[in-house]
């Protein structure tokens, strides 16, 4: 069987060309720069409510991303929605009375939580509780409170 | 007895609800040519593949050289394959590979020999059949005698101890003919082979035959040398191998009454 | 009561043919290490499957890429959401047509190729004289066939995607005017290695998976005379295009829920 240098090259390159292909997806299109290095630890977080937030939503501090929504639950004794934070590692030292609030970003909505660091001399730490929390803003509790408001002003003014 | 290499015995073989062969009995003798004849579709050819291995007979036995070939394991039906050479009706050459690359195929597949020496030997096989100029070649290059021909040299690449024919003479100008019947002869008794013809050319594989068996409808109806096949008084076999159009195997398909047939239509047409 | 047993026949031999391809599959893949020690083999496949094929990948990933970028822009400009361009075009392209339309075409090029060839020379008598001079036909022309379709589908579903996205680049970039660092800074924070990326590479393994095994199979099963082959062919893609496009819906609902 003749052996083709030509078609064992055209093959070499046509394998380079899918790996290569492989790797430019990994790179330069997912999100593999971004993925957590290291280890990260858990904080825990509780709100009257979380709007549209999601699990693996971001978790920003002035705006740059520094962790991600690991996991939603329900709390059916205290009626709050209890959500837990991974955050990375690196960033490990938030004042322990940061709060947390749920901002939506952009138009489009997507919804994220933001901290805003407070001034304790002790850190947070895997498994801590995050005490501050403001909770998503929904559009239609802010409309009625507005109808409301109208409707309470007094006439004729 | 010890001189046949092939005993055949009691062989059962259906295909699908056709029964193919009912009790055949064969035994194909050491040394020599052998004619397996008979009519279109009694089954040479699924004889073969018996013989070879590549069906399993729903029962009966098939004893190449002392070995049960039904009952052998993969492994040992492969090594007795490289016993045997095979030539097929179409030549059933590797299309993508050159003549020589066709004919050095079994002694690079089954052999560990350095590439000269493989050269020297496919060039020796290609010699014997006349083809040593035509080794670049590709088989779509070739005529179909001229294909039958290189495997032939293939399937003598291992110096079987047996060869297999599939219709070798079946659409060949007389030339190729005369040249495939001479080379069959001709190597069966340089190499002490021992060769099997699956034909229904009468005239040209009793030309070459040791002994010669007719088999119709899943048995074996006649076997003899050529001359006691001649003298034989079974009108079938007379038949058979005068080629004669009406006899005991009749021209006409089984049909109603002629003159009703055509009388009954008109009859019909008139309504 | 014929149409019942016509029916029960229909059923019965279409779980003859799911057993045969079965027992098929196995031998395939038990002569898989001896295509390894063999690689001349699986190159030559390589190429014949994988090679020839990239021109109509590349032809296809660029095409469609830009008509998504096209399509994409239409529909978010209405929100006035263009930066998110790019997240449209690489989240269809990874998870899904890179995948399927890669499987699709491939059934229909590779695919047909290999039934066809297979099928031939199942006419012609090489598989049986390949047996008759001791050499397994399965692990010497179908092993390499399929192990080297299995090969080729991630990493030509890979070039189209890779290429799609960069055609969406070119006409979304560069046509409409939509932002270069917003079409690549959003792709990048929403197109996640393991949830997108990975998942269609095992989209396409598993589509491979059954593209080859249905080219390589019709083609052993055909009936060898022409018109065999051809029905056999047609078969191949047929049944591979349904099968991608069954199996991508399961995929989808079991990956990404």
């Amino acid at each position: 069987m003749r052996q083709n240098k030509t078609l064992e090259i055209t093959v070499g390159l046509f394998i380079a060309g899918g790996l290569a292909a492989l790797l430019v997806l990994a790179m330069k299109v997912s999100n593999l720069t971004q993925l957590n290095q290291g280890d990260g630890y858990n904080v825990v977080a509780r709100f009257e409510n979380i709007g549209g937030l999601k699990v693996r939503s971001p978790v920003k501090v002035g705006g740059v991303r520094i962790g991600r929504v690991a996991g939603i639950d329900y709390d059916t004794e205290r009626y709050q929605a209890v959500v837990t934070m991974q955050l990375e590692g690196k960033y490990n030292q938030f004042p322990d009375d940061t709060s947390a609030s749920v901002y939506t970003a952009g138009l489009l909505g997507e919804q994220y939580i933001a901290l805003e660091p407070g001034g304790a001399e002790d850190y947070l730490q895997q498994g801590s509780e995050i005490d501050i929390t403001q909770s998503a803003v929904i559009i239609e509790q802010l409309i009625s409170k507005f109808l409301f408001n109208k409707a309470s002003e007094p006439s004729g003014e | 007895m010890e001189e046949s290499l092939v005993q055949v015995r009691q062989l059962h073989f259906s295909r699908g609800q056709r029964k193919i062969f009912n009790g055949m009995d064969l035994d194909i003798p050491r040394g020599k040519i052998t004619a397996i004849m008979g009519p279109s579709g009694t089954g040479k050819t699924t004889l073969l593949k018996l013989i070879g291995g590549q069906l399993q007979p729903a029962s009966g036995s098939v004893i190449i050289d002392g070995l049960e070939v039904p009952k052998l394991s993969r492994s040992r039906l492969y090594k007795l394959r490289r016993r045997m050479g095979m030539l097929f009706q179409s030549g059933a050459l590797l299309t993508d590979l050159s003549v020589f690359d066709n004919v050095a195929y079994p002694l690079r597949e089954h052999t560990d020999m350095s590439e000269s020496m493989i050269r020297d030997l496919v060039l020796l096989k290609l010699h014997a059949v006349g083809l040593r100029g035509a080794r670049d070649l590709n088989p779509s290059e070739l005529s179909g005698g001229m294909a039958r021909r290189v495997a032939l040299a293939r399937a003598i690449a291992l110096d079987p101890m047996m060869i297999m024919y599939d219709e070798p003479f079946t659409g060949q100008d007389p030339i190729s003919m005369g040249v495939l019947v001479q080379l069959i002869r001709k190597l069966n008794n340089a190499l002490g082979l021992t060769s099997i013809i699956v034909s229904h050319d009468v005239k040209e594989a009793a030309s070459i035959a040791d002994y010669i068996y007719v088999i119709s409808e899943g048995k074996v109806v006649e076997h003899g040398t050529p001359d006691e096949l001649d003298r034989s008084d079974s009108s079938w076999v007379q038949q058979f191998l005068q080629g004669l159009p009406d006899g005991p195997v009749p021209f006409h398909y089984p049909a109603t009454d002629y003159r009703e047939d055509l009388l009954g239509a008109d009859r019909a047409s008139q309504r | 009561m014929n149409w019942i047993q016509s029916l029960g026949q229909s059923g019965l031999e279409f779980f003859e043919k799911l057993g045969r391809a079965h027992i098929f599959l196995w031998q395939a893949l038990a002569g898989i290490p001896s295509v390894l020690r063999r690689p001349s083999l699986l190159v030559a496949q390589l190429y014949s499957i994988g090679v020839l094929s990239l021109l109509i990948i590349l032809v296809s990933g660029l095409f469609v890429g830009m008509v998504l970028a096209l399509q994409g822009y239409n529909t978010l400009s209405d929100f006035g959401a263009e930066e998110s361009l790019g997240v449209v075009v690489a989240l269809s392209m990874v998870r899904e047509l890179g995948p399927v339309i890669t499987g699709l075409l491939f059934a229909g090029r590779a695919g047909s190729a290999l039934t066809a060839e297979i099928g031939l020379m199942k006419a012609t008598e090489q598989l049986s004289g390949m047996e008759m001079m001791a050499v397994d036909p399965i692990r010497r022309v179908i092993s390499p066939r399929f192990l080297a379709g299995l090969i080729s589908m991630p990493l030509l579903a890979a070039i189209f995607s890779a290429i799609g996205i960069y055609g969406g680049y070119f006409v979304g970039v560069d046509v409409l005017g939509v932002d270069e660092g917003a079409y690549w800074s959003q792709m990048q924070s929403k197109v996640d290695l393991y949830e997108d990326i990975f998942n269609g590479v095992i989209k396409s393994i598993a589509f491979g998976w059954v593209c080859a095994w249905i080219a390589v199979f019709e083609g052993y099963d055909a009936i060898p005379t022409s018109e065999g082959v051809s029905r056999a062919t047609t078969r191949t893609v047929v049944h591979s295009a349904l099968a991608v496009l069954g199996l991508d819906f399961v995929l989808t609902a079991l990956m990404f829920d």
